[in-house]
């Protein structure tokens, strides 16, 4: 059977997501029997122009990771999709927006002011900020455009897959070798497929469920968890419910909440709008009769910082996905 | 230039608010034609999901009726959506819309004169408060 052409091209990124496909250590031999690898520049040195070289579809499948922020991030997301038969989203910013996508709630003017004016140890008179463009000599510099928002990758160009996760745990990039062999067969997964559990969170963490209410809510470092039970019904926001599981539960297992980075569970459009109402059902209704909206604020007050609590990897494709000013 | 008339959607629980809607119109008082009841079965049936996809199409305020304390048909529907609604209220200013454009109010079947006045007030509210900044933002 002929090889498949695999392509790995990146957005905003942290570069997590190529160490992940590298965690799955001998299984890469799999991989690399099945398919060549045409472009992965983070790996190897690979210009665009190795990507461009090749026709309308010709490489099977690409993975894209990182949000689109920048031009030439959003140029190599047209590029996979034009020369690949598939395109996957790998990686919560990819396929959600991710943590580049809390981006969202400043602008690019805000944050070249910042990084380029008022921090205290920059010295720059003259406020110079990158241009796209700028002429030395005879010569024409460019730079990529910063873009003021963030994007998943659906939000660019039409995706046929996720693999969620932030970086996709080691057990769902295996799957990606059955996957490939298949298409080696000509057998494509349904469009749509996400390569992930069809149940949240919860439903994979061994942590024990008491239905017992919460009166406060309180930071991993402020309290020591019973190592037992649901970390959510000891006051710690953990965002299991509203979290599409396939992760095994890797954080609460090790006692920490989930971060919610698989992202909203099949049929939810937006994970912080889940996470409200799982919050909302369990914040102190033992007592719910006797009160008063002073104490149900008291609580409430204990999150700090809603938007990077329920939305800390979806931000871009949430129903607000931006803070309008 | 035309007075600015906010669009206001309306979730109303069947048993309180919107029969409280029903009896201001029976009763012929007046409030202002801003509101679009959606009828629900319980305030508690209103996710946060439709809220936020109301201010993402353009609603100027969400209002929502439930029954009062402890008269809630499904026990406990109207303390879920008290929580919901303080929770939105939290997260609405991070993006950049204020949180009194979301407002919930206990109203029961007999109080049509209470619905009218409080339509009244919210509407005046959302009027000085100007259009939802998101409108034609959506992306
Ligand atoms: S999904 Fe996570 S690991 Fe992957 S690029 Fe984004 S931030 Fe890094
Ligand atoms: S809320 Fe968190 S700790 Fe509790 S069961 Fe779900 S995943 Fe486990
Ligand atoms: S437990 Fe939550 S944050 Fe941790 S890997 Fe799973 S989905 Fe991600
Ligand atoms: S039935 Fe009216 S609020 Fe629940």
């Amino acid at each position: 059977m002929s090889k498949l052409k695999l392509a790995i091209g990146l957005g905003s990124t942290c570069s997590g997501c190529d160490i992940a496909i590298l965690d799955i250590a001998e299984r890469v031999l799999e991989l690399v029997d099945l398919a060549d690898i045409v472009f992965w520049p983070t790996a190897m040195d690979f210009k665009l122009s190795d990507l461009e070289k090749f026709g309308e579809g010709e490489i099977d499948l690409a993975l894209y990771h990182g949000t689109v922020r920048t031009s030439e991030q959003e140029h190599i997301a047209h590029l996979l999709r034009e020369k690949s038969k598939a395109v996957l989203a790998f990686g919560s910013c990819a396929c959600f927006g991710g943590i580049p996508g809390l981006c969202n709630l400043t602008s690019r003017d805000e944050i070249f002011r910042t990084v380029y004016k008022e921090t205290p140890s920059t010295d720059n008179p003259d406020f110079v900020t990158p241009q796209t463009e700028v002429e030395v000599g005879k010569f024409k510099l460019t730079l990529p455009e910063l873009y003021d928002e963030g994007k998943a990758l659906t939000q660019v160009i039409d995706v046929d897959y996720f693999l969620p996760g932030c970086p996709p745990p080691v057990e769902l990039i295996e799957k990606l070798i059955p996957v490939l062999r298949g298409m080696q067969a000509g057998e494509l997964p349904p469009k749509g497929t996400v390569i992930a559990s069809e149940k949240t969170v919860c439903d994979e963490c061994p942590l024990r469920k008491e239905n017992k209410m919460i009166d406060r809510v309180a930071r991993v470092h402020e309290i020591i968890p019973d190592p037992e039970r649901c970390l959510l019904e000891q006051g710690i926001l953990c965002m299991g419910p509203a979290t599409r599981g396939g992760c095994g539960a890797r954080c609460t297992k090790a006692l920490m909440p989930c971060r919610g980075c698989m992202g909203p569970p099949p049929g939810v459009k937006d994970q912080g709008a889940r996470m409200i109402s799982a919050i909302a059902s369990i914040l102190g209704v033992e007592e719910e009769g006797q009160m008063s909206e002073e104490e149900v604020a008291r609580i409430i007050d204990g999150i700090k910082d809603p938007v990077g609590n329920f939305y800390r990897f979806t931000l871009p494709t949430a129903l607000l996905n931006r803070k309008v000013r | 230039m035309a007075e600015f008339e906010p669009k206001i959607i309306g979730f109303c629980c069947n048993w309180c608010a919107y029969a409280g809607a029903d009896l201001a119109g029976i009763s012929r008082l007046q409030y202002p034609p801003n509101l679009r009841i959606i009828r629900v079965m319980c305030s508690g049936s209103v996710d946060p999901e439709h809220i936020l996809q109301a201010f993402r199409m353009g609603a100027d305020g969400v209002f929502i009726g439930g029954c009062h304390p402890g008269d809630c048909h499904y026990i406990s529907g109207n303390y879920k959506t008290m929580r919901k609604v303080m929770l939105l209220k939290k997260l609405l200013p991070q993006l950049g819309l204020e949180p009194e454009r979301l407002r919930l109010e206990w109203i029961s079947a007999a109080e049509g004169a209470r619905f009218a006045q409080v339509i009244t007030e919210f509407t005046e509210q959302i009027k000085k408060l100007g259009p939802n900044p998101w409108k034609g933002a959506g992306r």
